[in-house]
């Protein structure tokens, strides 16, 4: 994870979906780029024409509800943008965002006190979110210690490298 | 303190003798499942990981083809073909390809692959169906799959067990699926994050099988975690009929810890309907009939009801009449034996008559895949689990979600209609008829 985030808001609301953050159609493209250019076509269609790499979507309550799909969090992330900011997230989305990578943040202040457009910086290893425009800082919900971790190896891949060396005999 | 179902069978797969919500286990898994869609990222994944280049055991693994077959352009051709070529290098054993299996759901139950008290993982959010069956399951990503293929564990939170007691006896034309409807509507659509669904009570007793699995199934339209019936005898004759396989019948303590306990009674329910664009939005159907809805499309199918019990109930309404004019109706048989079942008891050739398109099994129409996509300003009522904006297709459609009862009688009209205002006949295969229609078992007129 990058250790300074840095990029403009889009705001969405809550319940954002998986169907909508990559349609069904498009889920059996693999390569995270060509998903990248559909992220969110289902809600916003303009969305992708609109954010510069590094903008980070803003969304309220049980943001990736829906299926399971793991592309829906490489859609984002092939799109450019840098994290999820939401007040609450699917549990699926959540497991399938830290394990590919894609930064999110747990924050129902930052979420009321963030507008589309808002000019925002995140450190993201602190948790600290920076409405640069309105000039508040937010403070994310801590991961749990097993989340952080499994973040602190550098995800999951690694962590299954080391189960596996554990069990091989030395 | 004693321990609910779900962490129960837990704690088993983690070598634990208790467990408690909030608790991080590493826990053994029985099965682990991918389609072609989560399985083409989990192999990508898989080949990623360090001195990983085998699955920890090629009979616990289970590749169903169903989301884009039969192939519908040659990107899903691809992906099929990289399961099927995993599927080949790996030696799994369970792997069905179009024509084999069907929609994941649907087969893994039938073909013996789903025990009581076991641990599934699926690369699909549906994989909570099989809590139908007594088991822990639920869905995942496909870097966790890759991860449970290699280690044949996974790690989870155990989840805070919400207790759902039914009481009441459904009355006429009311299904399972009006009694999920009305909890999805109920709990909201986030009511049960993190948390699992444990089914009691009088009513789900004597749902059969086939409505279990449709309640289990969409235990994750209310974000859970997993859904979860205890086994019975019921259980227990359709699992023994599949396998020899020993399993372990779990029961939760009597004084089990259950975060929310919600009583529903279903005595005067009335078939439900969820209207755009959430499946919390649920409503009964004498409520949305006043809006007098024509439809574009009826749907019956899907690992939520396309089980022979459905298609029953909807050749019982559908026979011997013609579906309304302007409308199609698709109808997928959820997998290769309920065809195959259908197309023996005459139901495939009755719903074919009435003008219904019948299809091959698999997912398509359901996610906006294929063969049975919506287009601008189409509006349908369909059999399946979610209706975001967008999952049949166009995000400038609306999709109705009912029971298949309710997308038959409205098959007929060509508009959102009650299934108690029609004829319904018990279905009887065709081959056992004398000459005759069949018993009316329900035929209230409209007002």
């Amino acid at each position: 994870m990058e250790s300074k985030l840095h990029g403009h808001a889009h705001k969405y609301g809550k319940n954002v979906d998986t169907d909508v953050i990559i349609p069904g159609k498009y889920c059996n493209i693999i390569d995270p780029v060509e998903l990248g250019k559909h992220a969110l076509e289902g809600l916003d269609p303009q969305y992708t024409a609109r954010m510069k790499p590094g903008d980070i979507v803003v969304a309220d309550t049980n943001f990736g509800c829906g299926s399971s799909r793991e592309v829906a969090p490489i859609a984002l992330k092939g799109s450019g943008t840098a994290a999820v900011v939401a007040k609450s997230f699917a549990r699926i989305f959540y497991r399938n965002a830290l394990n590919i990578g894609l930064p999110i943040f747990e924050s129902a202040a930052a979420v009321d006190g963030i507008e589309s457009g808002d000019e925002i910086e995140i450190e993201a290893a602190a948790g600290i979110i920076r409405n640069v425009t309105k000039g508040t800082n937010f403070r994310a919900a801590e991961f749990p210690p097993f989340m952080q971790s499994l973040i602190a190896a550098g995800g999951l891949v690694p962590y299954v490298e080391r189960r596996l060396a554990e069990r091989s005999p030395a | 303190m004693g321990m609910t179902l779900t962490e129960k069978i837990l704690a088993r797969h983690a070598g634990l003798d208790h467990v408690e919500p909030g608790q991080i286990i590493n826990a053994k898994v029985d099965l682990v499942l991918a389609n072609e869609l989560s399985a083409a990222v989990a192999i990508k994944v898989m080949r990623q990981i360090r001195g990983a280049d085998r699955v920890f055991d090629a009979s616990k693994i289970a590749l169903v083809a169903d989301h884009f077959v039969p192939a519908k352009d040659a990107q899903s051709a691809s992906i099929a073909k990289l399961m099927k070529d995993f599927a080949g290098e790996q030696e799994i054993e369970h792997f069905f390809d179009v024509g084999r299996g069907g929609i994941e759901h649907v087969v893994l139950p039938e073909e013996g692959l789903v025990a009581p008290g076991e641990l599934i993982v699926g690369g699909d959010s549906h994989t909570c169906t099989y809590g139908a069956f007594g088991a822990f399951a639920t869905g995942m990503g496909s870097t966790d799959i890759a991860a449970a293929f290699v280690l044949g564990e996974v790690w989870l939170k155990v989840p805070a067990s919400i207790k759902l007691v039914y009481s009441g006896t459904p009355g006429t034309m009311v299904y399972a699926k009006d009694v999920m409807l009305r909890t999805v509507g109920e709990l909201g659509i986030d009511g049960a994050t993190y948390r699992a669904m444990e089914y009691h009570g009088s009513t789900v007793d004597e749902l059969p099988i086939t409505g279990r699995i449709t309640m289990a199934n969409m235990a994750i339209e209310c974000g859970a975690k997993n859904g979860i019936f205890h086994a019975d005898e019921k259980t227990i004759a359709y699992v023994r009929e599949r396998t020899n396989r020993d399993f372990i019948v779990e029961k939760a303590d009597p004084d089990a810890a259950y975060e929310r306990t919600i009583a529903i009674d279903v005595g005067q329910l009335e078939p439900q309907v969820a209207c755009p664009h959430t499946p919390d939005n649920v409503h009964p159907i004498s409520e949305v009939v006043r809006d007098d809805l024509r439809v574009d499309q009826v749907f019956i199918g899907s690992c939520t009801n396309g089980y022979i019990d459905d298609l029953r109930v909807v050749a019982g309404i559908l026979q011997g009449k013609t579906i309304a004019p302007n409308l199609r109706v698709i109808v997928n048989p959820g997998s290769q034996k309920v065809w195959m079942q259908a197309a023996d008891e005459g139901i495939l050739s009755t719903l074919a008559a009435a003008g219904c398109a019948v299809n091959t099994p698999g997912c398509g129409a359901c996610f906006g895949g294929h063969m049975g996509t919506l287009g601008d300003g189409e509006r349908a009522i369909s059999t399946t689990n979610r209706n975001y904006v967008g999952r049949m297709g166009s995000p400038k459609a609306e999709i109705y979600l009912a029971s298949p009862a309710t997308c038959a009688a409205s098959a007929l009209s060509g508009k959102i209609t009650d299934p108690r205002t029609v004829e319904h006949l018990e279905w009887t295969p065709t081959r056992e008829r004398a000459g005759s229609r069949g018993t009316t078992v329900s035929l209230i007129e409209s007002n």
